[in-house]
């Protein structure tokens, strides 16, 4: 625990200097934290807040506005299920009960395994071959709750 | 030498398996002992045929065949794919299949044509004539072409691209911004998306001419996250312009300066109101800014600010390099030009059609998107994203044309298409309306923040037949307050598919459930 603690104070670092004197960095640096963590705790709301001047109920402010910066370490896998209406013209629904069903949570949640969390996305631009199901950045289209079974399993294979 | 394939990187082609395909013809063709080059292009917007991939023939001609899942490859090699051979999937030219040789390609005319990150296939495709035109023109002349084009912001909102560049053209400050709004977040729509995942060099083209019109040197793509293979091709792209000189201090020995960067968004459909988005740039919380000052006065960090969808942007290369009268020339009334429509939800032929202004929605619809995918009838249509009214059968005759819209309640939007067949339940889809004005308020105004969540509660009483009548009058005093007193267009807008609905299809809300 002692480890990781460690590294994420010095990839924290890192990403701090690289984004010097960057015109608002603010969402860039966010999202490097993100993608090098996972999250963005508390710990780093304090440090991003000391080092560019801002009150960490502004960088808070800012962590909790967007839907996509997230404050829990998530499953291993993100699977991003699309809920707007070309996809519910495909019946989306039926997709998104099979999601929560098959991983045992809802939207937010992560399966028990630790292997999925599971989101909602409001269009991921692939509405001409809905319902549209993304799992990290790898997307697919027409995923009936068949293909819900088929995408998961070969996940968890991986 | 190696024979020529080109298969789609777009990200719907890589949905429906691009990828697996691409490698199963790289492992045939040395199986085989071909030699071949696999060119990763664009999508041709044909979504249906997906994953659709090009054989160069003997003569050059590009022969298409899809869809090609990886499975129907080891097949198609045996029955003569690289001979560009006859088989149940080849489908010939695309530029001689109907749904294609109808549309008009001025802004989309290089994608899924050309390798989107090379600037050579893009200069040797017509790429940069439009700004080297722009380099022997003043500012004023450049947007002066953009004016008289009757270009209108492609985003939704339809208002002049030139009278927008003429405001910061009119601005004397040091610093100036070129801003491409690039969060596309209405459901139904991905015009944005294939443009900058197969032809991104044309957005930086309409970027640059855009910096030397009004003296802008810094310019920021917004990307909403929801699209990292856009950010993929767009990195690419800028990098490959950086190389060969046309972003950096000098661009083309001009001695003008232009840096281009993408930023990318966190999964806030209001960022696509313009104002949030420059919040958000700036590192804030995207809520809305109250205006006037107008972006074009005190945008980016308080400076003049030339802010754009992508389609707006990447229209200008071809309004420069062939003047404003030829793109004037598309279209009808006060909507001149063409329009990326976007073809999606229940529909057979589903994907992208650019065509002129005027095309009728039962033409779009029938002709190009070939009824509904279930086979069963159409019952509605929204256009125009989530803030887009629902048409019933009897308006499909309308033409896309921003007035024509407006007069029936309606908006053309950024050009998005969702048909529903007849199993749609209309009293849920305004449900929805309001549920995902809730989700994405920014919670800046109170008729928006407070209105969208009570909307749904009044729609919910109403399911369950609480009170209906004096619920359906309550939740209409709702959606007149909602429009008229929200700050920006979420708010403002979310009644029109609430009330359109209510409207067209009273009997979806008067039904015991």
């Amino acid at each position: 625990m002692v480890a990781t603690e460690l590294d994420n104070d010095a990839n924290l670092e890192r990403i701090l200097a690289e984004h010097a004197g960057m015109e608002g960095p603010l969402l860039p640096i966010l999202h490097a934290v993100q993608d090098t963590v996972g999250h963005i705790s508390p710990a780093h709301v304090a440090r991003i807040a000391k080092a560019l001047n801002l009150s960490r109920a502004e960088v808070h402010g800012v962590v909790s506005f967007y839907h996509y910066f997230r404050q829990q370490e998530p499953g291993r896998h993100v699977v991003h299920i699309c809920r707007a209406e070309a996809c519910q013209a495909m019946h989306c629904e039926q997709t998104e009960q099979h999601a929560r069903r098959e991983l045992g949570v809802d939207y937010g949640g992560t399966s028990a395994d630790g292997l999925f969390t599971l989101e909602a996305a409001y269009c991921l631009g692939n509405c001409a071959a809905g319902p549209t199901v993304m799992v990290d950045e790898k997307l697919y289209g027409r995923v009936t709750p068949e293909r819900l079974a088929a995408i998961l399993a070969d996940w968890r294979s991986r | 030498m190696a024979l020529r394939i080109y298969i789609s990187r777009d990200a719907a082609a890589q949905a429906l398996g691009a990828d697996e395909t691409a490698a199963a013809l790289q492992v045939a063709a040395a199986a085989k002992g071909t030699s071949i080059t696999l060119t990763r292009v664009g999508s041709r917007g044909m979504v249906w045929l997906e994953p659709l991939i090009e054989v160069e023939d003997a003569s050059g001609q590009r022969i298409a065949y899809g869809p090609v899942t990886a499975d129907d490859v080891p097949g198609l090699v045996q029955a003569g794919l690289f001979d560009a051979a006859p088989h149940r999937l080849r489908l010939g030219r695309v530029e001689d299949m109907p749904w294609f040789a109808q549309q008009e390609r001025l802004t989309f005319a290089r994608v899924g044509v050309i390798d989107p990150v090379s600037v050579d296939d893009y200069v040797a495709h017509g790429g940069f004539a439009g700004l080297k035109r722009a380099f022997g023109l003043s500012g004023a002349e450049i947007v002066g072409e953009v004016l008289e084009s009757g270009l209108r912001g492609r985003g939704g909102a339809a208002f002049p691209t030139g009278i927008k560049w003429r405001t910061v053209l009119e601005q004397h400050s040091p610093q100036k911004y070129v801003v491409c709004n690039a969060d596309e977040g209405d459901s139904g729509t991905f015009s944005d998306r294939m443009l900058m995942e197969g032809d991104p060099l044309c957005l930086i083209e309409g970027m640059l001419i855009a910096g030397l019109a009004v003296g802008a040197t810094r310019g920021y793509i917004y990307l909403r996250c929801e699209y990292p293979h856009a950010g993929h091709a767009l990195r690419e792209a800028i990098e490959a312009a950086r190389v060969r000189g046309y972003l950096g201090p000098d661009v083309c020995g001009s001695g003008k300066a232009f840096e281009l960067e993408v930023r990318m968004g966190a999964g806030a459909y209001i960022c696509g109101e313009e104002t949030a988005l420059l919040e958000s740039l700036e590192g804030k919380r995207a809520e809305v800014r109250y205006r006037p000052p107008l972006p074009a006065i005190k945008g980016l960090f308080g400076e003049p600010t030339i802010i754009n969808n992508v389609i707006s942007l990447a229209s200008v290369p071809i309004i420069l390099e062939r003047g404003a009268a030829y793109y004037r020339d598309f279209g009808m009334g006060r909507s001149r030009g063409t329009l990326p429509i976007q073809l999606a939800g229940n529909l057979k032929r589903g994907g992208l059609v650019e065509k002129a202004f005027g095309v009728t929605l039962r033409e779009l619809l029938y002709d190009f998107g070939g009824g509904s995918a279930s086979g069963r009838p159409l019952r509605a249509v929204q256009v125009g994203g989530p803030l887009g009214a629902y048409l019933p059968e009897s308006q499909f005759d309308t033409p896309l044309d921003y007035e024509a819209f407006t007069a029936i309640g309606a908006l053309v939007g950024h050009g998005g298409i969702v048909a529903f067949d007849d199993t749609v339940d209309m009293a849920r889809m305004a449900r929805y309306a309001m549920e995902f004005c809730a989700i994405e308020s920014c919670g800046k105004c109170t008729p928006c923040r407070i209105g969208s969540t009570r909307g749904v509660e009044v729609i919910n009483r109403i399911l369950l037949g609480n009170e209906k009548q004096a619920n359906l009058t309550q939740l209409e005093n709702l959606c007149e307050t909602m429009q008229h007193g929200s700050l920006c267009g979420l708010g403002g807008m979310t009644p029109f598919p609430v009330m359109s609905a209510i409207k067209h299809f009273p009997g979806d809300f008067a039904r015991d459930r």
